[in-house]
């Protein structure tokens, strides 16, 4: 496949490791933060950390739109999806996602209408083909996913479609960054950047990161090649003392962003005011709303949601996952009472989350060789 | 929310000019381009696709400018081993 | 001699904690096998029903036969490559060929829907007949049922088969030993994404046909010339080769390494897996073919297997080693090495 599989030659990444391995310097600690989850995943899907030298170590970021929504969200999702007249659709990722009673999936199993769609289009394209329902699209992610959302809206406005209303979750990925780096418990020394955000956004958003904080941040592909470039960038800027932001995924990511996804986003969304992030706590400015012009294509004012809160059950350490302050495996629940097949928390469920990554990726691997009693050779 | 592969476009949507054909391995795919108005798009160009929508045009000038800064870097570390290898270099650890 | 009483208590205990079915326990993957052993096994099981093959052989006077039920619930009943009834009877065979048993013979039972056109059941029919022919079988018997409409999905086809067990054959998980060569003969995920496709509620288009075929021409050709150093077979259906691997891992307790790069898949399921987020070894296949064959005998297995037509693709994509012990990994080229688990649910497309 073009664009990928050079990206995965063999003799280029031995090649990255070994200068990464030159770069960083004995007797220091290099602790690095890649933010998004899907390089979480690829980080631990290609073997990345083993590529590594010991002094270098990632952290993994809150960039997860699945795993930073409080249960109380997807419970307050469901609740819609339980009313008569309803077809619930989300992505693929969220099947799973625990709600206190159960995930979509177990809902779906016990009679609620629910649907998997790929694009948010195809929900539209539900509520066309099903005058007699309503047609609720549960709309997660940050500002990559953001953009389909508002066109697809700016459609149904256009259709003078009457049965289609979106859940808006959706998460800005600045103030989640700002606060790991406000956070007195985070040392880091540097970051991975997000890919696809930045596609939207573009690279300037991130020129606090370099100039207020000192660190470097240099946006990174999803391809091994990538990762381990960026990583040769941070270690290169770190040697020669210069923080700045740096754009590795040139090939897709243009520095000032996409004009027409912004715009999309200005027209139809706004900021609330506040946020509940799953452990992060409140942030404000951090997430988006339906603009007043397009009440009528927000789920939350056509119907009730309960709005209720929910904590993590006692024993999940969710929150300090998510903010890189435990490794999925120092969790109390990791591998035993929390597994993808019986998750009590969503970044065991979902694809991006990093208990889920570690736990395909590395804790079967290590299991099984534990069992053996003799390394993999 | 990550997921975005690269794929060809092949063609337009007749009558709907913000739907193209796009190609990924040989499969064909609608995808809304909408997002890639302000530039111009035609068969033969490659785009990220993400939730059927069309986010970015890939530069091809840029994944080759990318592709030799990684051959460099394996050049580059053989002109240092090289270098350091006359002991008149600076030793690279 | 056990008493009845005896033989009940010695069966293992239900354990099965799901209040309710849901679509993953039918998906193949670890919630079917959840399903099947902990709440099927325990209440109709004996010792022919332990092993969990895909069919079970029986002495009767003598002659070893093999046995297998199966049941069909496809959606479209039409697809590019074939239809409900091929896989029917394919798919049958297979279960029968694969426990190394010549199929002989099939019932058919039909539980068909209200008001579907005869015209589709006719087709059908000469689907059926037709797969039949190619596949050396005889159909001798069987039920029908119609149902009200709205249930059935059209129409549902549940399946019996017989063949003869070939006394060539010594196949057991037990029998498995690390250094075993893996054998796989062809493409994966050709079916699978094919009916998804077909369906119509995802937005693809590509050149796909289902690969639905009786394997025993490959089982065969193995029987001829390696049969002594042939451990294992099986055709991986729902759940794909990573399911139908993983239970061999587990049946034998050894550990089995895939050569990622070796894995023929074709490109369009590529595509479409990237696309949908789906690893192709967990996607259905309907006329492919896993054998473990001992390393001395692998050479000749695979060029017995190429030989056959359709069999052009075959080759071997790793080998079972000591350790991990029942787990399966897949190595690639870059040094990246992971573990392929069983499919969890129904394989659900991830956008990220």
């Amino acid at each position: 496949m073009k664009y990928v599989d050079e990206f995965r030659d063999p003799k280029l990444i031995r090649q990255a490791a070994d200068e990464i391995r030159r770069l960083a310097r004995p007797g220091r600690h290099y602790r690095i933060m890649e933010v998004c989850g899907g390089h979480t995943h690829a980080i631990y899907r290609f073997g990345l950390e083993g590529l590594l030298p010991e002094n270098v170590e990632l952290i993994h970021g809150p960039g997860c739109p699945v795993c930073v929504l409080p249960m109380g969200r997807t419970d307050d999702g469901l609740a819609l999806a339980e009313l008569p007249g309803v077809i619930f659709t989300a992505f693929g990722d969220v099947m799973r996602v625990p709600g206190t009673k159960g995930s979509p999936l177990e809902h779906k199993a016990r009679g609620a209408e629910i649907r998997m769609v790929y694009s948010p289009l195809d929900a539209l394209k539900l509520a066309q083909s099903n005058p007699g329902k309503h047609v609720v699209f549960f709309a997660i992610g940050f500002e990559t996913t953001a953009p389909s959302t508002a066109l697809t809206l700016l459609k149904a406005r256009q259709l003078g479609l009457k049965n289609f209303s979106v859940f808006c979750n959706h998460v800005t990925i600045i103030p989640a960054i700002r606060a790991i780096l406000d956070s007195p418990d985070m040392r880091l020394d540097a970051f991975v950047g997000p890919g696809h955000v930045s596609t939207v956004i573009g690279c300037r958003p991130y020129e606090f990161i370099a100039q207020d904080f000192g660190k470097p941040i240099v946006v990174s592909g999803f391809e091994p090649l990538d990762i381990l470039q960026s990583l040769v960038m941070i270690l290169r800027q770190l040697a020669e003392g210069r923080s700045e932001v740096e754009n590795q995924y040139a090939r897709v990511v243009p520095w000032e962003g996409n004009l027409p996804a912004l715009r999309a986003l200005e027209e139809v969304f706004e900021l609330r005011p506040y946020f509940e992030w799953r452990g992060l706590g409140f942030i404000s400015q951090s997430a988006l709303k339906l603009r007043d012009e397009f009440a009528e294509w927000d789920s939350e004012r056509r119907f009730d949601v309960p709005g209720i809160r929910v904590t993590d059950p006692k024993a999940a350490q969710c929150g300090e996952v998510l903010k890189g302050v435990l490794k999925p495996p120092q969790c109390k629940l990791f591998g035993t009472e929390c597994t993808p097949e019986r998750p009590v928390g969503a970044l065991m469920v979902s694809s991006e989350g990093a208990c889920a990554a570690y736990y395909h990726y590395v804790h079967r691997l290590a299991e099984a060789n534990a069992a053996a009693g003799s390394l993999e050779g | 929310m990550c997921l975005a592969i690269p794929g060809r476009v092949v063609d337009f949507v007749a009558e709907t000019p913000q739907l193209a054909v796009v190609e990924v391995s040989g499969v064909k795919r609608q995808v809304n381009v909408d997002l890639l108005r302000d530039e111009p798009l035609g068969p033969g160009d490659w785009v990220l696709i993400h939730v059927g929508f069309a986010m970015s045009k890939i530069s091809a000038a840029a994944a080759e400018e990318q592709m030799r800064m990684l051959q460099m870097l394996g050049e580059d570390l053989q002109a240092m081993e090289e270098i350091a290898g006359y002991q008149f270099g600076r030793d690279p650890s | 001699m056990k008493t009845v009483e005896e033989e009940v208590r010695a069966l293992p205990r239900v354990r099965f904690r799901d209040t309710r079915i849901e679509m993953a326990h039918g998906a193949g993957g670890k919630a079917s096998r959840r399903l099947i052993e902990g709440l099927i096994v325990p209440l109709l099981g004996g010792p022919l029903l332990a092993p969990l093959a895909d069919a079970a052989h029986l002495e009767v006077d003598g002659a070893r036969l093999a046995l297998t039920a199966d049941s069909f619930v496809v959606r479209p009943l039409r697809f590019p490559g074939g239809s409900i009834g091929e896989l029917a009877v394919n798919g049958t065979v297979n279960d029968i060929a694969v426990s190394a048993a010549k199929p002989l013979a099939l019932l058919l039972t039909f539980v068909i829907e209200e008001g579907i056109a005869t015209e589709t059941l006719e087709a059908e029919l000469r689907a059926i007949a037709e797969a039949a022919q190619r596949a050396g079988v005889e159909i001798v018997g069987g039920d029908t049922k119609v149902v009200e409409h709205g249930k059935a999905d059209g129409l549902y086809i549940t399946t019996a088969g017989i063949g003869r067990a070939d006394p060539r054959a010594r196949c057991s998980p037990r029998s498995v030993r690390p250094g075993d060569q893996v054998l796989l003969s062809g493409p994966i995920g050709d079916h699978g994404i094919t009916i998804l496709l077909a369906r119509g509620e995802i937005d693809l288009e590509a050149d796909l046909r289902s690969d639905t075929r009786s394997v025993y021409p490959f089982v065969e050709a193995i029987l001829n010339v390696a049969a002594s150093g042939l451990r294992w077979m099986r055709d991986p259906t729902r759940g794909g080769v990573a399911t139908a691997l993983n239970e061999l891992a587990r049946d034998s307790g050894q550990g089995i390494v895939l050569h990622e790069e070796e894995i023929p898949v074709r490109d369009a399921v590529r595509g479409a897996c990237e696309l949908l987020g789906l690893d192709p070894l967990h996607i259905a296949n309907e006329g492919q073919f896993l054998a473990v064959v001992a390393p001395e005998h692998a050479e000749a297995a695979l060029a017995a297997v190429r030989a056959v037509p359709g069999g052009g693709e075959a080759v071997i994509i790793g080998e079972v080693r000591e350790a991990p012990a029942r787990t399966v990994l897949a190595a690639a080229s870059y040094g990246g090495t992971r573990v392929v688990d069983m499919l969890v649910g129904d394989p659900l497309p991830r956008i990220c």
